[in-house]
């Protein structure tokens, strides 16, 4: 198989251990595994929703056609973890988890519940998201529980796409007329602070981190937000970051926004959005379409 | 399990693998699910038969409509129990699609993907902000002049080019 693409996070590498037995986790460590790869997975299936609002409505044929895909895929990806979730510890099947949970008991980050607004909106929401996304899917590919891993190699295939297609429009939209940089700056200043909280940790990660099934968000945090703050000034915009004078590490000037979804904290958007989501799902639980 | 050996003789992994090759792809119904690489195994037990296979795309809607035909197809061999197991590992690249399919595909407008190598070659460059090659050559009249026009197509595993010497949009399956 290929090398990884993202090369540098030399604190997270597989060992030469045998993988661990999720079966038989202690109940701590199975709850915070369980909160860590819903997180994702939930951050998947409603980027995923919100991305398919664009079908039909894109402002070009190809982009109605690229965000349809996208969001396809990322429902895909949802359905990935989900099973996982429910083939390994214990949770409902992967519909279950998907129509059957109000609000309070996603994990998603706020960034992918947020309406689809325009279209720099969702570029801009796509990029940063799908960034992080393939460094973490990337990271995880030496976790220590195997089915984990093979997903997470398997997704960052697929994810390569949404990076190709990110930088594709941002990288020529950042550059071509006065409106569409301001459109899409004005998108970054909005979107930047959420997308800081892609990052926030489930409760009780280092638990999950000592015994080396997932990196730690705080050090893909830094790493992505290195690459993303080059990404977004070679693309002509302008991103509320600096690089530190000595080190030339790049620095976040805003907070991260919306701490706690992890924990369930979320939005109003959410309801509604669950509203629309869940709605025929609901109305006739176990029906064959 | 025990092997049942009254089971008719035709239910072999050979006559298996034969009998899917008539589960074709739902959005590509020129190959396979045994062309596209899709099979990762074939086990047979008496007359009880399990197959594994493995998604091209995740989310690729075709998987359930090709395991419920894989499941009906085999039943038709005489099998009693039909197993069709979802594996990702080791994940499904395109280079296991077969050369005879892909040549098929060609034949029907839809490029053959390059190797997955190259795509991954492709990928690191653009990580650096260098801009991507996405090109392939076309497959109605051979140019190398193509460009890609989008990274999604019709399907969630093809995307679009287009041909400056014949002027033709064309399709790819897209490298994994």
């Amino acid at each position: 198989m290929s090398e990884s693409s993202f090369e540098d996070h030399a604190e997270f590498q597989r060992s030469a251990e045998p993988y661990v037995d999720v079966r038989a986790l202690g109940s701590g460590t199975r709850e915070a595994l369980t909160r860590y790869v819903q997180a994702i997975a939930d951050d998947a299936m409603l980027i995923g929703h919100r991305d398919s609002e664009w079908t039909g409505l894109g402002p070009i044929l190809e982009e109605d056609i690229a965000f349809s895909s996208m969001a396809q895929d990322e429902i895909g990806h949802a359905l990935v973890l989900y099973r996982l979730l429910h083939d390994h510890l214990g949770a409902p099947d992967p519909d279950g988890q998907a129509f059957m949970r109000d609000a309070p008991h996603w994990r998603n980050a706020v960034l992918c519940e947020l309406p689809r607004d325009d279209y720099a909106f969702s570029l801009m929401r796509r990029a940063l998201y799908d960034l992080a996304v393939a460094m973490r899917y990337d990271a995880l590919r030496a976790s220590a529980w195997q089915e984990l891993a093979a997903a997470a190699a398997k997704l960052l295939q697929e994810k390569k796409y949404h990076i190709i297609h990110d930088r594709t429009f941002v990288s020529r939209l950042g550059r071509a007329t006065e409106e569409s940089r301001e459109r899409l700056q004005h998108a970054l200043d909005r979107a930047f602070p959420y997308s800081l909280a892609l990052w926030e940790p489930v409760e009780n990660e280092p638990v999950l981190v000592s015994a080396k099934i997932v990196p730690r968000s705080a050090d893909l945090a830094r790493q992505w937000l290195d690459r993303i703050c080059v990404f977004l000034v070679a693309s002509g915009l302008k991103p509320p970051a600096h690089p530190d004078d000595a080190t030339g590490a790049w620095v976040s000037e805003v907070a991260m926004s919306a701490v706690g979804a992890r924990a369930g904290k979320h939005s109003e958007q959410l309801v509604e959005l669950l509203a629309a989501m869940q709605g025929v799902y609901r109305s006739e639980v176990g029906a064959i379409w | 399990m025990s092997a049942d050996v009254s089971a008719a003789p035709t239910l072999d992994r050979q006559a298996v693998f034969e009998a899917l090759e008539d589960v074709k792809d739902p959005e590509i119904p020129v190959v396979s699910v045994v062309d596209l690489g899709i099979v990762q195994s074939v086990e047979v037990v008496g007359s009880h038969v399990r197959v594994t296979i493995t998604p091209t795309f995740s989310g690729c809607p075709a998987l359930d409509v090709m395991r419920a035909e894989i499941r009906e197809r085999i039943t038709l061999l005489g099998a009693d129990e039909v197993e069709v197991v979802v594996a990702l590992d080791p994940p499904w690249s395109s280079d296991r699609i077969k050369p005879e399919a892909r040549a098929r595909m060609a034949a029907i407008g839809i490029a053959p993907p390059p190797p997955a190598a190259r795509f991954q070659a492709d990928f690191d460059l653009e990580l650096l902000g260098t801009s991507i090659s996405m090109k392939n050559p076309c497959p109605f009249c051979g140019s190398e002049s193509t460009r890609l026009e989008s990274a999604f197509g019709p399907t969630i595993c093809r995307s679009l080019h287009y041909c400056e010497a014949c002027q033709q949009p064309f399709e790819r399956f897209k490298p994994l």
